[in-house]
């Protein structure tokens, strides 16, 4: 074995030039392949977290049918109880219950359709970052005070400041007239103009004083620790709503179906663009290997007519690409490595990013996500379809005939 | 180099055609690779081309127009007080010139609608029937009943999801809740005698379409509108048409082409672009590597003949002429390969790629769930120039290699 290796390894070097352009092809499709496929994981982690995180949370209770039909009357009752019994009975998560309606808010000067989602003060901060992207004035505090805090946008249209009045105009749950006033105690800025434009929150009291809910409400939003996390919570979820009738539990992929649809739709174009870029390569191998198999046509004559198996010779080839991909897969790696290293202390970023990033809950930034699978992917792939290529190469030696190959120019 | 121009190039040209089929094999499979990546490049661009230029029409359509008038206040607070005047005669005249394809003038105001079930916030638009059609609302998207009839009509027109969530149906009657400039709400019942549908579903919740003179009276708008919307001949070259407008429009109002207008949309064309620069670069860096190697094994298995040649008197620059002809050869069949490849792969996408699995994914990228493959001239001319250039660039190498062999050695080799 070390004879054949030694052997491999001083072939490769006969053509020094041609073995480095080859392993090049193959450095410089690793190198994109690391950085592209760790940008992408990078980016869809993200942007799923920055999703859930905003406000629906990983998990949601909801009424059956609410999700596609969010009518007031699909409610839950006893959605304070049910929620502080999740809080209690399922381990690392972060509860909170809410409703949500639709009412005219006017203000001295403006009316303007909203969504109003009635919250829980002490418990919302932790399911949504819409609570720390208060930039004026502060959050709810009062479980059943009439405030209100409100988007920027919202409160640039509405011509309204800190301290001022809303009248809020509805139907409440039973079709009856649902009116209130407010005051606004916060403005919150979350960057994306379509949600500072349409939203406000009130406490979930007040919410159901209004809205004629007594104590339903609509959701129970579920945080959990990371995503990895979201199954177990889930379970934990299930068992606690096990035997309740007409209720349903919604995970992150239900309740944002564009999200999982949109990654598989980026990666569907992108395994293109990778699958060409890996069977360029392999092409080179292929050309690269068949030459130096057809050039030493009269070697391996020689060679075979001593006695040595075909199956030998084709492993002899084998084992000199199995090396050569080995160099391009190492090198690769290591630049790859250091480059996606890079970018993700530095951020990486391209002229027109940053709204394209917005519409979908990016910073406008994107780090690569430095892990085993998105180094390692690409390269793998690479160096077996290297291996594939030269299979043809090789088993032509097995249709070699000794004599005609030694005459062989 | 002088004596370049002396060279037999018919000859040589022929010479170098032969070398390439020395080893067919080899040629072969470089032109094979060529092809696969010209076929990538063409199809891969015409793909993200198809989806952002539906995109890009879509969001126009539902701009509506290559260039909108507004009150400068109105994109930052579109309240009904930030309206302008309806064109004067003046204008009306300039918009008959030959950039613009079709206006109109429209009342946009946020709304509250109910039924007898529920309420939504929604946009009303106070429309003239036949200048929305001139700018790209399609009757064939009135699933039930009709679209308007005129500027007058006393009809409502909205969206299937709505009319879903607001469970009411064709014939009903809906309440429709704004405000009028002295900020009093005004309100009035309306009859839903159309409803239309919407490649995002997202825009059917958004838009309710009432007459434009019904709205002003109800709104005491007379004779103001929000918005005018100008549509031209080409989106992606609108400054003729832009200056048209900003000479003709009054003083003190906003004119700002779609670009401006929804800048995710601008910006999208820029980063398509970019995109497919790019790309085609990659695949073209992939291909070289093969390219030089190929070119270079054909110089080195021929130092003998090039010496030889060199010894009875050919000059070096007829030997780099020999490779790069042998590789610009190379290239243009396998462009010529990698083109028709491509060619006849699209067009039986024509009618356009089903990817409504993933319809969601797309509306939230803005794109609908047909995708239409768009194979451009500029990038089939751009793909294949940076091919044939580049190429001719890296094959710079071996041929100049080929041609600095000292005869004597070159001979001796073995």
């Amino acid at each position: 074995m070390t004879l054949n290796l030694r052997m491999a390894w001083r072939n490769l070097w006969r053509h020094k030039r041609r073995t480095w352009l080859t392993a090049t092809a193959m450095i410089f499709s690793n190198v994109l392949l690391i950085f592209m496929i760790s940008l992408q994981f990078g980016s869809y982690e993200m942007m799923i977290n920055n999703t859930l995180q905003a406000f629906s949370g990983h998990i949601q209770v909801q009424r059956e049918g609410y999700n596609d039909n969010p009518k007031l009357r699909n409610s839950i009752p006893g959605i304070v109880a049910l929620a502080d019994r999740l809080r209690r009975s399922v381990p690392d998560v972060a509860v909170t219950a809410r409703g949500s309606a639709f009412a005219l808010a006017s203000s001295e000067q403006r009316s303007l359709g909203i969504q109003i989602l009635g919250v829980q003060p002490e418990f919302e901060p932790a399911v949504s970052t819409f609570p720390g992207l208060v930039t004026q004035g502060s959050y709810l505090q009062e479980p059943d005070a009439a405030e209100i805090v409100i988007g920027a946008v919202l409160a640039r249209n509405l011509k309204v400041s800190i301290g001022d009045e809303l009248t809020l105009l509805g139907s409440g749950r039973d079709g009856s007239f649902a009116a209130g006033v407010v005051t606004i105690r916060g403005i919150f800025d979350s960057g994306s103009a379509d949600i500072d434009r349409s939203l406000a929150e009130v406490p979930l009291d007040y919410f159901q004083e209004t809205f004629g809910m007594q104590d339903h409400g609509h959701s129970i939003a579920v945080a959990a620790h990371g995503l990895e996390n979201v199954a177990v919570a889930q379970a934990g979820v299930e068992s606690v709503l096990e035997g309740m009738e007409g209720l349903t539990i919604l995970d992150w992929d239900q309740l944002h179906p564009g999200l999982k649809q949109a990654i598989q739709a980026d990666l569907s174009s992108a395994w293109f663009m990778y699958g060409v870029l890996i069977i360029l390569v392999a092409f080179s191998v292929l050309n690269t290997q068949l030459m130096s198999v057809l050039e030493r046509t009269r070697e391996f004559g020689v060679i075979s007519a001593l006695g040595i198996k075909p199956r030998k010779l084709a492993s002899l080839v084998m084992l000199e690409t199995t090396l050569m991909a080995l160099l391009g897969l190492l090198i690769g790696l290591i630049l790859g490595w250091m480059l996606a290293l890079y970018f993700n202390s530095a951020g990486f970023s391209y002229p027109g990013m940053e709204e394209m990033a917005g519409k979908f809950n990016l910073p406008d930034r994107m780090y690569p996500s430095v892990t085993f699978f998105s180094m390692l992917l690409g390269p793998s792939v690479v160096f077996l379809f290297s291996l594939l290529a030269s299979v043809y190469p090789a088993t032509r030696l097995f249709r070699l005939q000794p004599v005609e190959a030694m005459r062989a120019v | 180099m002088s004596k370049a121009s002396t060279l037999p190039v018919a000859a040589m040209t022929r010479l170098a055609w032969r070398n390439l089929w020395r080893n067919l094999r080899r040629t072969l499979i470089m032109l094979l690779a060529i092809a696969v990546g010209v076929w990538a490049m063409i199809f891969m661009t015409a793909l993200m081309r198809g989806m952002v230029d539906e995109m890009i029409k879509d969001g126009i359509n539902s701009l509506p127009g290559y260039v909108q008038i507004h009150n400068p206040e109105f994109r930052d607070d579109p309240s009904i007080e930030n309206s302008l005047e309806e064109p004067g005669e003046e204008f009306q005249g300039a918009l008959l010139g030959p950039e613009v394809t079709g206006w109109t003038s429209r009342v946009r105001v946020p709304a509250m609608i109910s039924s007898e079930r529920d309420n939504r916030g929604v946009t009303l638009l106070g429309v003239d029937p036949d200048g929305e059609i001139a700018l790209g609302f399609d009757r064939h998207s009135i699933v039930q009943g009709r679209f308007l009839t005129g500027p007058d009509d006393k009809g409502l027109v909205i969206g299937r999801k709505l009319l879903e969530r607001l469970e009411t149906d064709l014939g009903k009657r809906v309440v429709v809740m704004s405000q009028d400039p002295e900020n009093n709400v005004a309100d009035r019942g309306f009859r839903v005698v159309g409803v239309y549908k919407a490649k995002l579903a997202s825009l059917e919740e958004a838009f309710i379409y009432a007459g434009r003179s019904t709205v002003q009276s109800l709104l005491k708008m007379d004779g103001k509108v929000s918005e005018i919307a100008i549509a031209g001949k080409d989106y992606r070259e609108v400054g003729p048409l832009l200056q048209t407008v900003v000479d003709a429009a009054p003083n003190g109002v906003e004119v700002l082409p779609w670009m401006e207008l929804d800048s995710y949309l601008g910006m999208m064309m820029g980063v398509m672009d970019g995109f497919v620069l790019v790309w085609v670069i990659v695949i073209f860096l992939a291909l070289s590597f093969g390219l030089v190697n190929t070119l270079m094994m054909a110089v080195f298995e021929r130092v003998r003949e090039i010496g030889l040649m060199q010894a009875l008197g050919m000059r070096p620059a007829a030997i780099l002429y020999q490779v790069l002809m042998e590789s610009l050869l190379l290239l243009l069949l396998g462009l010529l390969a990698g083109n028709l490849l491509a060619i006849a792969s699209i067009l039986p996408l024509r009618e356009g790629i089903d990817i409504s699995v993933v319809a969601q994914g797309m509306e939230m990228m803005g794109a609908g769930s047909m995708l239409y493959p768009a194979l451009t001239l500029h990038d089939l001319i751009m793909a294949n120039s940076v091919v044939i250039v580049l190429g001719l660039l890296t094959s710079l190498l071996p041929a100049w290699r080929a041609s600095q062999y000292k005869p004597v050695e070159a001979i001796a080799k073995i």
